[in-house]
C-alpha cells in the first residue's frame, strides 16, 4: 500500500533542490493527497463492510457495489454482545485511572521539580525509566502478585487483584505514572521560582503551594495528559487481556477480540462492533484532538 | 471405548504426595518467595464454603459458537426445572477459554466449567486444581459404562468430570456431490488417494483444510499416527513413553501426510475451521477431515443442509490396524478447586449426568452423541446415529491430539506440525523430528 | 492544524526564557513538610515499586526457576524427570536460558522478527513520518485535513487496528485480493497467512499507525525551530533540501532522541498487532507474545516466560539508559 509512497518520497525534495519549486509543490500534493486516500481507506473500508448484510458480501466479497445498506449489523453486534456493558466497564476502569494517575503524578512531579529534596533525580528516573518498560516483562510476577493481593468484596467480585477492574485500574495507574511524572515535572519546571519565594513569604505552605498555585498553572498539561491518557488507558488491551480472565468483565477493546470468536461466521458484525468500538476515540479525534497532541508532543520537546 | 491414556504406572507416591499437596488445605507448607501463591489454591476452598446453600451458581462456558451456545442454554433451563439451582452463565470464546484454563481455575473460576476428558483432565486434577467428585458419581454411575467412568477419573482414581457428550474425527463430505460425481468411499489409502486425485482434475479442491488456531490439523496427524503405528503407539508418543518423535514410525506420518499434500486446500495456516468447512458446505471441497462437532455445527450455524452431510471412517493404511481407532473426545463439566457453591454445583452435576439431561441437550444439538449407556435421544439425525455406532465399533478411541498429552508438548507440536504445513519437504520433516525430540525431552524431563 | 501545534508548544512553555535556576529552589524544608512531602510521594512510589520495579526485579529471579505456577516455589534444585508431572517449583539456575536459546524453535524467528520491525521503522516508518511533517510544515494547501487524516490511525488501538485491516487483506473478500485480481481459490494471495507475506502486512499495519505519530511529533519540533534561522539560511542560498539537513534538522535532536527511544520501545512491545492476528505464530512470532504465551497460555511455564522477559528486560534497558543519559544530562547542564 505504501509503494506508491515510497516512490514519491525522495523526488520532491530533490525536484526543489534544483529550483524547481513547481514541480516541488506539485509532486507535494500527489504524496499528501495519496498518503491521505491510502491512509483513510482502511477506516472507510471497515465501515463500508459493516454496513452491508452478511448474506450480500458473502456472495459478492467486500468489494462490490451495495444492493443495500443497512445499520443491521451494528443493532445485532450490539444487543448480541450486550457491548454496553463493556463499554461500562472501560468507563469504570478509563475514569478512576485517568484521575487517579494525574494526582499522584502531579504530586511527584512537584516534589521533583519544586522541593528541594535530595533524591529528586533517582525518583525522576525511577518513574520515567518504569514507563518505558515493555509491559510483557513484568506481566508474569505480576500476573503471580495479581493472584495473591486480596480485594474486599464490594471492589472486586473476584476478592482479588486479579480478574478486578480495580486491579486494571491499579495497573494502568502504576503504568502510566511514569510518562506523566515526567511531563509535569518538566512543565511544573518551568513556572518561575520567584512565584514560590513569594509565595513563601506571605506563608502559603507547602500544600497550598501545590494545590493552590502549581496545579492552576498545570491546566493546559492536565488537560492534554488527560486526553491522552484517556485514549491509551481505553485502547489498552494487553492488561486486560492478561489479568481480566471473565469475559464479562473486560473492557471494550479487549473483549472485541473475544467477540471476534463468537462471530467468526459473520465478519460483518465484525466490522461493526469494531466500528463501535472506535468511536469514543474518534470523538475525541475530532473534538480533542490539539489536546491529543499537545500531550504527545509535552513529553518529546520539553526537558 | 476409551482406554484410560494414562494407565496405573509406578508414580504412586508422586501422585500421593501431589494428592496430599491438593487435600493438604492451605497446609502445603513450602518454603520459599512465593510459596503462598499455590498455597491459596487450596486452602480457599478445601476448609471452607463446603456448603453454600444459595441457589445461585455460575457456569464458565467455552460453547461461544452461537448453535451449541443456544443448546447449553436449553441444558441449563433445564437443569433449573429441575435442581433449582439458578445458573449464570459466562462464556468465553473457545479458544480463549482453552489458553485461559491455567490461570483461570488458579483464580477466580465458576463454580463449574466445561472442559475435555482424557490426560487434560486428569492433568489439572492432578495439580489440585479441580474438585472431586466422587458422590456426584455415586449417584449417576450407573447411567455410564465403564469407558465413559475411565474417562472421568483422574489419575488418582478419582472423579473430576461429568461427561456430556463425544463425537467422531471422521471424513465429511456433502452426499450430492458424491451422486453426482459418481464417487465412492473409500476404504484405503489407495483407494483414498485415488479418489482425491479425481476430484481435483474435476475441479475440486479435493480436502478442505485449515490451521489457523494451531489444533485443527492435530487431528490429522493423530489418525495417520494411529492408522499407520497403531493406538498404543500413540498413546506412547503422546505420553513420551518409549516412543520418540524421531523413530521411524513419525516419518512415515509425516511422509504419508506429504502425499496427501496435493490434496489438502492450501494456505490452511490462515485459514480458520470455520472458512474451511464453508467451502465443504459450498461445494467447492470435496472432503473435509474434522470433528463432526466442528463440521456438522457449521452446517446448522450457517442453517446449510445437515441431510446432505454424511462421512466415512479414516481410510485404513495398514491392515494390522484396519479402521480400528479414532479420535473421539469427550467433553463435559468439571467443578474447580475453587468453586464457592459447591453444593449448588453438585446438584446440577447430579442432573446433568442423566440421560434425560442428554436428550435435553440434544435437543439443540444436532451433531454430539450423548455418553449416558445406551442412550438414544429421540432427536437423534442421520449423522449422530452413525456417530454412536461408528465409535462404538471402535477398539480403543483417542481424545485429540491436545488433550492426551502436556500442554507444552501439545503446543510445541502444534506449532511443528504448522510449520510442516507451510513447508512439507522430506528435509524439513527430518529437521521438525529432531527439534520435536529434543523440546519433548525438556518438557517431560 | 500548523497553528495548532504552535499553539500546543507555548501551553507547554508558557514562558520559554525562563530562568532556571535549578539551585534557586524554596529553601529548607520544616519537619511538618518533610512529613508532607513524605505523604505526597508515598502511595505514587510505592505503587509504581510494587507494579513495575519489583514485578521487574522479581522477572530476573523467577527465570531461574522451573515452575507451573501451580503449588509453591522452593529453593531447592530440580529432581530427576519421571512421574505424571515433572518436578515443579524449583531451581534450575540458567537453564530457562539455554533452553530458550537452543531448544524453543520459535525463540529465534521472535528476535529476528523483532530486529526485522525495528529495522522498516527505523529506514521507513520514521522517514516518512518525517516527510510527511516536512511537507505539511511547509504549509501547503490543506496541510490541517492531511495531517487530521494521516493522525487518525494513532488514536486508534492497535487491537481495532488489527481487525480493520483484516477486511483489506481477507483473502476472498479483501479489497487488495479483489483489487488486484487474486480473489479466486486458485491465486489466492494469503496476506496474513503465509508466513513468508505476514509479518510484512503487518508491518504495513504498524507503518501506518507509526508514521503518523512520528510526524505529529516532528511537527511539534519544526514549529519550534527558530524561524530565524531558516530565513537565515535561505538568505544565505541554501535551497530547501539543504536548509533542511543543514540547519533544521541539527536542532531537532532532541527529538530525534525521544523518537528513537520511542521507535525502539515501540519495536519491543510490539503485540497487540500479532496477537490479534494469530496470536504471534506461524511468522508472526514476537518476543513480547512468546513471553505471554508461556505465562497465560494453556501452557504455563513461569521461569521459563520470565526468561524470555528479561531477554526483552535487557535488551529494553540500552534505549531507556540512552535516554535517561541523553535527558538528565541536558539538565544537568542547564
Amino acid at each position: 500500500m505504501t509503494a506508491a509512497a515510497v516512490s514519491e518520497r525522495v523526488r520532491p525534495a530533490r525536484a526543489s533542490g534544483t529550483g524547481r519549486a513547481r514541480v516541488g509543490r506539485i509532486l507535494s500534493y500527489v504524496l499528501m493527497i495519496g498518503a491521505t486516500v491510502l491512509w483513510i481507506t482502511p477506516i472507510v473500508f471497515t465501515l463500508y463492510v459493516s454496513l452491508r448484510p452478511y448474506s450480500e458480501t458473502s456472495k459478492l466479497g467486500y468489494v462490490s457495489l451495495p444492493r443495500s445498506l443497512t445499520f443491521d449489523n451494528y443493532r445485532q453486534a450490539w444487543t448480541q454482545s450486550d457491548m454496553l456493558h463493556f463499554f461500562l466497564n472501560s468507563v469504570a476502569i478509563t475514569v478512576p485511572a485517568v484521575i487517579l494517575t494525574l494526582f499522584f503524578a502531579s504530586l511527584v512531579a512537584f516534589v521533583v521539580a519544586k522541593v528541594n529534596i535530595k533524591i529528586n533525580v533517582a525518583l525522576l528516573i525511577v518513574f520515567t525509566a518504569g514507563n518505558l518498560l515493555p509491559q510483557q516483562v513484568i506481566i508474569t510476577p505480576l500476573y503471580r502478585l495479581y493472584l495473591l493481593i486480596p480485594v474486599p468484596g464490594f471492589l472486586s467480585e473476584s476478592g482479588l487483584l486479579y480478574n478486578s477492574i480495580i486491579g486494571l485500574v491499579a495497573i494502568n495507574v502504576a503504568f502510566q505514572l511514569g510518562f506523566c511524572v515526567f511531563v509535569l515535572s518538566n512543565f511544573m519546571r518551568t513556572v518561575p521560582d520567584e512565584m514560590y519565594e513569594a509565595a513563601v513569604v506571605d506563608g502559603a505552605s507547602l500544600w497550598t503551594r501545590y494545590w493552590r498555585l502549581t496545579m492552576p498553572l498545570c491546566r493546559p498539561a492536565l488537560a492534554a495528559l488527560a486526553t491522552l491518557l484517556t485514549t491509551w488507558i481505553y485502547n489498552d488491551f494487553f492488561w486486560a487481556i492478561t489479568l481480566i480472565e471473565t469475559g464479562s468483565r473486560r473492557p471494550v477493546t479487549s473483549a472485541l477480540a473475544n467477540l471476534q470468536g463468537q462471530f467468526v461466521s459473520n465478519q460483518n458484525l465484525i466490522a461493526a462492533a469494531a466500528m463501535m468500538v472506535a468511536i469514543p476515540t474518534l470523538v475525541v479525534y475530532v473534538l480533542l484532538q490539539r489536546q491529543f497532541i499537545s500531550g504527545l508532543t509535552l513529553g518529546s520537546t520539553k526537558g | 471405548m476409551a482406554q484410560s491414556p494414562t494407565g496405573p504406572g509406578p508414580h504412586l507416591s508422586r501422585r500421593g504426595l501431589l494428592r496430599g499437596a491438593a487435600f493438604g488445605a492451605g497446609a502445603l507448607a513450602v518454603p520459599g518467595l512465593l510459596a503462598a501463591c499455590g498455597g491459596g489454591n487450596s486452602s480457599s476452598s478445601g476448609t471452607t464454603k463446603s456448603g453454600g446453600s444459595g441457589t445461585n451458581i455460575s457456569f464458565g462456558s467455552n460453547y461461544s459458537d452461537p448453535a451449541p451456545k443456544s443448546a447449553f442454554a436449553g441444558l441449563i433451563n433445564d437443569a433449573k426445572a429441575a435442581t433449582g439451582v439458578t445458573t449464570k452463565i459466562n462464556t468465553t470464546d473457545h479458544n480463549t477459554f482453552q489458553n485461559n484454563i491455567t490461570s483461570y481455575l488458579q483464580g477466580t473460576p465458576d463454580d463449574l466449567a466445561t472442559w475435555f476428558a482424557g490426560f487434560r483432565l486428569q492433568y489439572f486434577a492432578a495439580q489440585g486444581l479441580l474438585s472431586p467428585i466422587d458422590d456426584v458419581w455415586d449417584k449417576i454411575g450407573k447411567n455410564f459404562n465403564d469407558a465413559a467412568k475411565s474417562l472421568s477419573k483422574g489419575a488418582d482414581g478419582h472423579y473430576y468430570l461429568v461427561p456430556l457428550y463425544n463425537y467422531p474425527w471422521v471424513v465429511h463430505y456433502n452426499k450430492s456431490t458424491f451422486a453426482q460425481k459418481g464417487y465412492e468411499v473409500p476404504t484405503t489409502w489407495d483407494s483414498f488417494i485415488a479418489l482425491a486425485k479425481k476430484m481435483k482434475k474435476d475441479g475440486l479442491t479435493p480436502l478442505a483444510f485449515a490451521d489457523k488456531d494451531l489444533w485443527p490439523a492435530l487431528g490429522t496427524f493423530d489418525i495417520l499416527n494411529m492408522r499407520i503405528n497403531g493406538f498404543d503407539y500413540h498413546m506412547k508418543l503422546m505420553q513420551n513413553k518409549g516412543a520418540a518423535y524421531t523413530d521411524k514410525e513419525i516419518t512415515a506420518v509425516f511422509d504419508h501426510w506429504r502425499e496427501l499434500m496435493p490434496y489438502l486446500q492450501s494456505g490452511a495456516n490462515g485459514r480458520i475451521w470455520q472458512d474451511a468447512a464453508k467451502t465443504l458446505e459450498a461445494k467447492q471441497a470435496g472432503m473435509m477431515f474434522q470433528g463432526t462437532n466442528q463440521v456438522a455445527a457449521q452446517y446448522a450455524t450457517d442453517k446449510k443442509d445437515v441431510k446432505d452431510l454424511d462421512f466415512f471412517a479414516y481410510p485404513e493404511i495398514n491392515s494390522a490396524y484396519g479402521q480400528d481407532y479414532m479420535d473421539a473426545p469427550a467433553d463435559g463439566f468439571i467443578m474447580p478447586k475453587k468453586a464457592k457453591n459447591t453444593k449448588g454445583a453438585k446438584k446440577v452435576l447430579e442432573y446433568i449426568g442423566t440421560p434425560e439431561a442428554e436428550t435435553s441437550y440434544l435437543k439443540g444439538d444436532s451433531w454430539d452423541v450423548g455418553l449416558a449407556t445406551g442412550l438414544v435421544a429421540p432427536t437423534y439425525n442421520d449423522i449422530q446415529k452413525k456417530s454412536a455406532t461408528m465409535i462404538a465399533k471402535q477398539k480403543a478411541v483417542a481424545q485429540f491430539g491436545d488433550r492426551d498429552t502436556d500442554p507444552a508438548m501439545a503446543t510445541a507440536l502444534e506449532h511443528a506440525i504448522q510449520d510442516f504445513i507451510g513447508n512439507p519437504t522430506a528435509s524439513n520433516v527430518q529437521s521438525l523430528q529432531k527439534s520435536l525430540a529434543k523440546q519433548a525431552k525438556s518438557i517431560f524431563g | 492544524m500548523a497553528s495548532t501545534v504552535t499553539d500546543a508548544a507555548d501551553d507547554a512553555a508558557p514562558s520559554p526564557v525562563t530562568p532556571r535556576r535549578r539551585k534557586h529552589r524554596v529553601g529548607r524544608l520544616t519537619r511538618g513538610e518533610k512529613i508532607v512531602v513524605l505523604v505526597m510521594l508515598a502511595i505514587p512510589v510505592i505503587v509504581d515499586l510494587a507494579f513495575v520495579w519489583g514485578p521487574a526485579l522479581a522477572s530476573v529471579f523467577l527465570s531461574f526457576f522451573k515452575w507451573s505456577g501451580i503449588g509453591g516455589l522452593a529453593l531447592r534444585h530440580c529432581r530427576a524427570p519421571g512421574g505424571l508431572l515433572p518436578d515443579n517449583g524449583c531451581f534450575i539456575g540458567g537453564d530457562n536460558y539455554t533452553q530458550a536459546a537452543t531448544n524453543y524453535p520459535p525463540f529465534w524467528p521472535a528476535v529476528e522478527h523483532n530486529v526485522i520491525w525495528l529495522v522498516v521503522f527505523i529506514v521507513f516508518a520514521t522517514p516518512l513520518g518525517m516527510l510527511f511533517a516536512v511537507v505539511i510544515d511547509r504549509g501547503i494547501k490543506g496541510s490541517r485535513i492531511y495531517q487530521s487524516a494521516l493522525f487518525l490511525p494513532v488514536m486508534l488501538s492497535l487491537a481495532l487496528i488489527g481487525i480493520m485491516w483484516e477486511f483489506v487483506y481477507s483473502p476472498n473478500y479483501g479489497l487488495i485480493n479483489t483489487l488486484t485480481g487474486h480473489n479466486t481459490n486458485g491465486n489466492l494471495v494469503d496476506w496474513l497467512g503465509d508466513p513468508h507475506l505476514n509479518l510484512w502486512a503487518v508491518l504495513v499495519e504498524a507503518t501506518w499507525r507509526q508514521a503518523g505519530y512520528v510526524m505529529v511529533l516532528y511537527l511539534a519540533g519544526l514549529k519550534a525551530a527558530d524561524p530565524l534561522l531558516r530565513e537565515a539560511a535561505t538568505v544565505d542560498g541554501a535551497n530547501a533540501w539543504q536548509t533542511f539537513w543543514r540547519v533544521i534538522f541539527p536542532t531537532l535532536k532532541p527529538i530525534n532522541i525521544v523518537i528513537l527511544v520511542v521507535t525502539v520501545i515501540e519495536s519491543l512491545r510490539a503485540f497487540d498487532l500479532v496477537y490479534i492476528t494469530n496470536r504471534g505464530s506461524n511468522g508472526l512470532e514476537m518476543l513480547s507474545v512468546l513471553v505471554t504465551n508461556n505465562i497465560v497460555g494453556e501452557t504455563s511455564r513461569i521461569g521459563f516466560g520470565s526468561a524470555l522477559g528479561v531477554v526483552l528486560l535487557v535488551i529494553s534497558l540500552v534505549p531507556i539508559s540512552i535516554f535517561l543519559y541523553q535527558n538528565f544530562k541536558r539538565k544537568a547542564e542547564r
